[in-house]
């Protein structure tokens, strides 16, 4: 084997220039790739880290029904005391679970005293929604990054239109799911940055003054956002939640319904178009690497030709030529991954280093973080080595299967 | 003891109307140890009769049996076995493999053909390169080499497996009077050492001389009586 690859080197060598510029043209294959992985997964993870992290939670839990109602926030879909000890119990019991948050989520007016607005509402308690969407804090413009009870955070476009600032007095007004109407005056706590997608624009009260405004007496909760301790497990989790929750029933029939946040944000239409860009860029670069080694190495076998009659005449099995062949493939292949790969990491770190700004929906200035995984350049390098060999096969199969008196005789 | 022998070996490339008879009804035999030279014209069979001994062709019809095995019926895996352990070959162009040293050329056939460990082929290799007077020349790549020294080193290449029979098609022909006469001399020298057969095609009159038997073919036809002692005048 060692005299194969030694052999198959040396042919590599023995025309540098053409060599060079199939390793050229892989390496700028798999830079590119790489790079665009890197970015995009990067831009992907920053996505889905926005959107959850800042008001969405990995998972969400619900009433059977609750979503496809979502849109008039109805309170009547409200889970009871005994069934939210219910959900609680069993997240409880799992590990995975870094950390939820019971939200009350109902829609009402907003006054200034002198404009009133819709407001869409979310009564949270402070400390657990920040455990389980820890940006949403950091995105109180102004003033310290606290919510208290009597305080509300009002949304930036809201405050804007309502030309409210921190410390102005405000009434919101909701009704209740008896039908009633009930107000309670609050303090503008802070103004809260949008965010991209639904439920960015939603305003928080403590979870207590949104009992007190729909006079509740129990607190019925609209919906628990949940964190998983590690994202890559996220699906492992909702599957195990989902079992679970599907033991819970009531007359034969789910009580609950539980969500990652793939299903609850329209963003992951785009993660998923970043993915299809990702396998068409992967694609691409198959497509480079399979005709740059095809035309190589058919090449490699049209000069070769009297070489490889002697080869044969000599005694060598044709199996032994196909593999000098498909040596040379995989030579040209594991070269150019290496050296793309390596390349591409530097290019990453140069990228870091050079901090590019970008933005992401209201938000500015964002610093494109780019990195890409060990696992990702193996895929990428095992893309390469796999469609090398696969394009050497053709040329080598024609090498070994050579007429060894036409091949001698050949001029 | 016969180390070759053919009975109305025949070879026709094509077929109809457009078939052309290379062979026609060959008869011989050749003794181990022999010097044979098969000469005649451009075109007269010498070397479809080399390629079908050496198990590079199959013959369309008759017998042809090499070292004790009946080789008309091989296929190209057979035969690319029975040639890396019975036959070696030498050839007019040299065609050593350019990206190989001369004791890299001489030792592939025992790494790619016979896979013979390490330790016991680079003795061999040596024993050969020696024999034919390269040794001072092994780690020189062909393109370093005079036309006479890579055929020393082609004829080291098809002795390393110890074949009982070398192939030669027209061996001196790329080659000046005085260093086509040393690689005789020096296949002679080979021949007495090994106990191996050479079987040549040439037209060439200064291989002619030194054969110890010759057998002319003309139009496919052997003209002399095909004994392993023909006549070295015919």
């Amino acid at each position: 084997m060692h005299k194969l690859f030694k052999i198959a080197g040396r042919n590599l060598l023995r025309y540098k220039r053409r060599t060079l510029l199939t390793l050229g043209l892989i390496v700028t294959g798999v830079l590119f790739v790489s790079v665009f992985v890197g970015v995009s997964s990067s831009f992907k993870t920053m996505m889905i880290g926005q959107i959850t992290d800042s008001f969405l939670g990995h998972m969400q839990i619900h009433r059977k029904g609750y979503l496809a109602a979502i849109e008039t926030l109805p309170l009547t879909m409200n889970m009871k005391p005994g069934a939210v000890k219910k959900v609680e119990a069993v997240l409880k019991e799992t590990p995975e679970i870094e950390a939820y948050s019971l939200r009350i989520k109902f829609g009402g007016l907003f006054s200034n005293f002198v404009e009133t607005t819709n407001i869409r509402l979310n009564g949270v308690d402070p400390e657990e929604e920040t455990k389980t969407v820890p940006l949403l804090l950091s995105r109180i413009k102004e003033r310290e990054k606290v919510l208290r009870r009597g305080e509300i955070l009002v949304p930036e476009l809201l405050a804007r239109g309502m030309k409210v600032k921190v410390g102005d007095m405000v009434v919101v007004i909701a009704t209740n799911k008896d039908g009633s109407v009930n107000g309670k005056q609050l303090k503008v706590g802070g103004i809260l940055e949008s965010a991209t997608g639904p439920g960015g624009r939603d305003g928080y009260v403590h979870i207590e003054d949104a009992m007190d405004i729909l006079r509740m007496e129990d607190m019925e909760i609209s919906e628990i956002a949940v964190r998983v301790k590690d994202f890559s497990k996220l699906h492992e989790v909702f599957g195990a939640l989902e079992a679970r929750f599907s033991e819970l029933t009531q007359q034969g029939k789910p009580i609950f319904e539980v969500h990652t946040w793939e299903r609850l944000s329209p963003f992951y239409n785009v993660a998923r178009m970043i993915d299809m860009m990702t396998f068409f860029i992967k694609l691409m670069l198959i497509a480079v690497v399979l005709i740059s080694i095809m035309n190589v190495m058919i090449m490699a076998v049209y000069e070769r030709v009297r070489e490889i009659g002697t080869m044969a005449a000599i005694g060598t099995l044709p199996a032994k030529i196909l593999s000098l062949f498909l040596v040379e493939g995989f030579l040209l292949g594991a070269l150019g991954a290496v050296m793309g790969s390596a390349l591409s990491v530097v290019i990453i770190y140069a990228i870091n280093l050079a901090k590019f700004t970008y933005d992401f929906g209201r938000q500015t200035g964002l610093i494109l973080k780019t990195s890409v995984g060990f696992q990702d350049l193996l895929v990428v390098s095992g893309i390469v080595i796999v469609v090398a060999i696969v394009a050497s096969l053709q040329p080598a199969l024609k090498a070994s299967r050579m007429d060894p008196i036409q091949a001698l005789g050949y001029v | 003891m016969e180390l070759v022998t053919a009975r109305d070996l025949t070879k026709t490339y094509g077929t109809g109307d457009t078939a052309v008879a290379a062979l026609r009804g060959i008869n011989f035999s050749i003794e181990k140890g022999a010097f044979v030279s098969f000469i005649g014209p451009s075109g007269s069979g010498k070397t479809t009769l080399l390629n079908l001994v050496g198990c590079l062709d199959k013959p369309s019809g008759g017998r042809l049996v090499v070292a004790g095995t009946e080789v008309s019926g091989f296929g190209p895996r057979d035969g690319a076995r029975f040639r890396g352990e019975h036959i070696g070959f030498i050839f007019q162009s040299f065609n050593l493999i350019p990206v190989l040293t001369a004791f890299e050329n001489v030792e592939y056939p025992l790494v790619m053909v016979q896979d013979l460990t390490p330790s016991s082929r680079k003795g061999r290799v040596r024993e050969l390169l020696e024999s034919v007077d390269m040794l001072d020349q092994q780690n020189k790549f062909p393109d370093k080499l005079s036309g006479g020294q890579k055929q020393r080193v082609a004829i080291a290449r098809a002795l390393v497996t110890h074949p009982e029979l070398v192939l030669a098609d027209e061996p001196t022909a790329n080659l000046d009077h005085d260093t086509a006469m040393a690689i005789l001399r020096l296949m002679k020298k080979i021949r007495d050492e090994f106990q191996t057969t050479f079987i040549f095609s040439t037209h060439d009159n200064r291989i002619i001389g030194e054969a110890e038997f010759i057998h002319r073919i003309e139009d496919g036809v052997l003209k002399t009586n095909g004994g392993s002692g023909g006549p070295k005048n015919a």
